[in-house]
C-alpha cells in the first residue's frame, strides 16, 4: 500500500535519507535497588491488598487454593509449579489443556482460574504472566476470580529490574501481560466498578 | 468567536448539570495524578519526564529508521506492517482481509487513532458489525456519541442516561446501579468475544527492538480483543514507536500516574506477533497497521515537530482551565483539551477552526503536568501566529489590519491622538451588541473613563 509513499514523506520532512544510521538513543533508564526478599514479599502483599485483591503468605498454597475453590469449578494452568505443589490434583480443578478451543470452553465455564506467574512486581502489587507452553492467556482473563500462586523467589523489585532480566520479552513469547489488580472500571460517573471483563477478584498466594 | 465552537461552548457553559460532571471528573483525576506523581511517591519524576522527551525527541527525529526496524521485528516473528495514508486506506485492508477470512463480526478495543478516521462507520458501511468493547465506549457507540476524554470517554453522561440508553438499545429493564448496568454490559459483550472473528485494538506503543505492540487498560477487553479471536489487527498512529523494551521502565512509570493516579493500569499487554508453536492459545494472525492520517505534515517544523510526543495520559485536559468549562464535544475534532488545540490545527489544517489555539489563558498548566514535557502553550503561539499569516495571505483580516494601521498612524501624530482622545472621552465606551465589536464587549466589563488625561494633568501639575 502506502509504505514507501509514507516513509518517503517522513525522510523528506525530516531531512533523512533512506537507509542513513542514526545516533544511538538515551541510555535506557534501568535503575534496580537492593531489596532484601522480605521486604519485597512484605511491598508485594501490601500492594495487592491496596488494590482490593486478596493476599496471603502460605507454607501450603495447596490448602489455600482448596478452600477458595471449595464447591467450585477451577481450571488451572500447566505450569510445573502447580502440579509440583498439589494443586491441579484438587477436585473440581482441570489441568493439562493444550486445545485451544476446549481451554476458551473450559475458561468460559469455570468459577475460577488458577495459575502460577514468572515474575512479579513488588512495588506495584503486580503479577507478570508470559504466554507460553505453561501458562495460557485466558486463565488468568476469562474465569470471574484469578488465583495466582507466586513463588517467593519470583517477586522482583519493580519494572526495571523486569526489564533488566529480559531485555526483550519478545525473544521469549508473543504475549507478555502484567496484572496490576482486579479488573475494574470507572467509566460512569467515576464510580469504581470491579470485575469488567476480567476477574473481579484476584487472590495473591505468595509460598516457597 | 464564530461557528460551531463557540455554539457548542456556550451550550455546556449554561449547562449546570454538566459542568458539574466535568469539574468533578476531572477534579478527581487531577488530584489522584497529583498524589502519584508526589516527591514521596515517586521521587524520581521530573528524572523520568526529562527521560521520556529524549526518547520521544530521539525517535521522532529518525522517525523512518524505527517504523523500518520496528516492521522488521513484527515479519520476524509472524506478523504483518501494514502502512496507510488515510482512513479510507484503514478500512479497505480490513474489509479485504474480512472477506478473504469471512468474517463478520469485530470486536474493538479503545483506539483514539480508529476515532480519528470513523472506522466502526466505515466497516458497518459494509455489513460488518464492528462492537466498542471498553465500557465507556460501548456506551457511546450505543448513543452514536464521540468520546468525551481521552481516557473517561463517557464523564459527561449520568448514571440515569446509561439506564435510558440501555432500556431503549438493549431492550432490557431500567437499571441505574453502575454495578448492575456493568454486569450487563459485560454479559452481552462476553458473547461478542467469544463469537467474533476479528479483534482491532489501538496501541499506545510499538516498540522498534521487539516487533511488539504494546496496550494499557484497566478492564480486560483489549486483553480479550487482541487474544479471543483468531486474527488481532492494531491500528496505531506512526509516532507511537519507542526504540527499546527497556523504555517502557520510564513510560509505564509515567501513563498510569499521570491518566489516572494509578502506579500501573491494570492490565499491560505486550504482543508480538501472532501465537507461537507450543503457546496454548492467541490469534494466529497478526497485523499491525501504521497510520499517517496528517502526522507527516507535522515532521518538517522542528519545533512544533514535538506534538507527535503525546502519550494520550489526558492529564492536560484534566488541569485545563477552559476544557474544565467548555468540555470535550466543543472541541471540533476527536482530541479536546490543550492536545486537541494543538494537534487539531497540525492535522486538519489551522483554518479548520481558527478559533481554536485562542481559546486558551496560556496559563501553562498543560505544560506543566505533560509527563513527555510537550511545551504546549509555545505551540498554541505559533499557531496563532500561524493563523495570523494564513489570514493575511487570504485577505481575511483586511478589518484587523486596517484597524491597527490607524491606531499605528494616531499613535506616531501626538496632536491627533490628544484630540482624538478628547472625543472618546466625551462620546464614552461603544455599546453595540452587535458585530465582532458587540461580541468583545459582550465578555467584558471596560473601567470607567476618567474625565482627564495623563498629558492634561501633567500639563496642569
Amino acid at each position: 500500500m502506502s509504505r514507501d509513499y509514507i516513509l518517503h514523506k517522513i525522510r523528506t520532512a525530516l531531512g533523512r535519507g533512506a537507509g542513513q544510521a542514526v545516533a544511538d538513543p538515551p541510555a535506557a533508564r534501568i535503575l534496580v535497588p537492593e531489596v532484601s526478599t522480605e521486604v519485597r514479599v512484605a511491598s508485594m502483599l501490601e500492594r495487592v491488598r491496596a488494590l482490593a485483591g486478596e493476599a496471603v503468605e502460605s507454607d501450603d498454597p495447596r490448602a489455600f487454593v482448596a478452600n477458595a475453590i471449595a464447591g467450585k469449578t477451577a481450571i488451572a494452568s500447566n505450569a510445573p509449579f502447580l502440579a509440583e505443589r498439589g494443586i491441579t490434583s484438587l477436585p473440581g480443578v482441570r489441568s493439562g489443556i493444550t486445545d485451544r478451543e476446549e481451554l476458551r470452553e473450559l475458561c468460559a465455564t469455570a468459577d475460577v482460574g488458577i495459575t502460577s506467574v514468572d515474575y512479579a512486581l513488588a512495588d506495584t502489587g503486580t503479577l507478570v504472566l508470559l504466554s507460553s507452553p505453561r501458562e495460557a492467556r485466558m486463565i488468568s482473563l476469562l474465569p470471574p476470580a484469578h488465583i495466582a500462586v507466586v513463588p517467593r523467589a519470583r517477586i522482583l523489585t519493580g519494572l526495571d529490574e523486569l526489564f533488566s532480566l529480559l531485555p526483550n520479552p519478545a525473544d521469549s513469547t508473543s504475549s507478555m501481560v502484567l496484572i496490576t489488580g482486579p479488573s475494574r472500571t470507572a467509566d460512569i460517573e467515576q464510580i469504581l466498578v470491579r470485575g469488567v471483563h476480567g476477574p473481579g477478584l484476584l487472590s495473591v498466594v505468595v509460598t516457597g | 468567536m464564530s461557528t460551531e465552537f463557540g455554539q457548542k461552548s456556550h451550550d455546556t457553559l449554561v449547562d449546570a448539570k454538566l459542568q458539574l460532571a466535568i469539574y468533578t471528573a476531572t477534579g478527581r483525576l487531577k488530584e489522584h495524578r497529583i498524589a502519584a506523581v508526589s516527591d514521596a511517591a515517586l521521587p524520581d519524576y521530573q528524572e523520568l519526564r526529562t527521560q521520556a522527551n529524549a526518547i520521544k525527541k530521539h525517535t521522532i527525529d529518525n522517525l523512518d529508521h524505527y517504523l523500518e526496524e520496528f516492521e522488521r521485528n513484527v515479519e520476524a516473528r509472524g506478523g504483518k506492517v501494514v502502512y496507510c495514508k488515510d482512513g479510507t486506506e484503514v478500512s479497505d485492508f480490513i474489509l479485504n482481509l474480512a472477506k478473504e477470512r469471512a468474517a463478520h463480526l469485530i470486536v474493538k478495543s479503545k483506539s483514539m487513532t480508529t476515532e480519528e478516521v470513523d472506522l466502526n462507520e466505515r466497516l458497518e458501511h459494509h455489513g460488518l458489525e464492528s462492537v466498542e468493547t471498553d465500557l465507556g465506549e460501548y456506551i457511546l457507540q450505543l448513543a452514536h456519541q464521540r468520546p468525551y476524554h481521552i481516557v473517561a470517554p463517557a464523564l459527561h453522561m449520568t448514571r440515569y442516561d446509561v439506564a435510558a440508553l440501555f432500556e431503549r438499545e438493549l431492550h432490557v429493564p431500567l437499571e441505574t446501579v453502575p454495578e448492575k448496568q456493568t454486569a450487563l454490559a459485560r454479559s452481552v459483550l462476553r458473547q461478542k468475544f467469544l463469537a467474533a472473528d476479528i479483534g482491532i485494538s489501538g496501541a499506545n506503543f510499538l516498540v522498534a527492538d521487539s516487533g511488539a505492540v504494546v496496550i494499557i487498560e484497566n478492564e480486560g477487553n483489549a486483553r480479550l480483543t487482541t487474544s479471543a479471536p483468531k486474527i488481532h489487527i492494531a491500528v496505531a498512529g506512526i509516532e507511537k514507536v519507542i526504540p527499546r523494551a527497556q523504555d517502557l521502565a520510564t513510560f509505564l512509570k509515567l501513563l498510569a500516574r499521570s491518566a489516572t493516579g494509578q502506579l500501573l493500569s491494570v492490565y499491560t499487554s505486550f504482543l508480538a506477533g501472532p501465537r507461537r508453536a507450543g503457546e496454548i492459545d492467541g490469534p494466529d494472525e497478526f497485523y499491525v497497521v501504521l497510520l499517517d492520517n496528517g502526522r507527516t505534515r507535522l515532521l518538517p517544523d522542528k519545533a512544533k515537530r514535538q506534538s507527535l510526543f503525546c502519550i494520550r495520559c489526558g492529564a492536560c485536559l484534566n488541569t485545563c482551565p477552559v476544557y474544565r468549562k467548555i468540555g470535550g464535544h466543543s472541541f471540533p475534532w476527536v482530541y479536546s483539551g490543550p492536545i486537541g488545540a494543538i494537534l487539531t490545527p497540525q492535522f486538519m489544517g489551522v483554518q479548520h477552526e481558527p478559533a481554536l489555539p485562542f481559546a486558551s489563558s496560556l496559563c501553562g498548566a498543560c505544560g506543566e503536568v505533560c509527563p513527555v514535557k510537550i511545551d504546549i502553550p509555545k505551540i498554541l503561539l505559533e499557531l496563532r501566529s500561524d493563523i495570523k499569516k494564513s489570514d493575511a495571505r487570504e485577505g481575511r483580516n483586511r478589518l484587523e489590519k486596517l484597524g491597527f494601521r490607524a491606531f499605528a498612524w494616531l499613535m506616531t501624530h501626538p496632536r491627533m491622538f490628544e484630540m482624538a482622545g478628547r472625543i472618546g472621552r466625551s462620546m464614552g465606551w461603544p455599546t453595540t451588541t452587535k458585530g465582532p465589536l458587540g461580541a468583545w464587549l459582550s465578555e467584558r466589563d471596560l473601567p470607567p473613563l476618567p474625565a482627564h488625561s495623563f498629558r492634561e494633568m501633567w500639563r496642569r501639575r
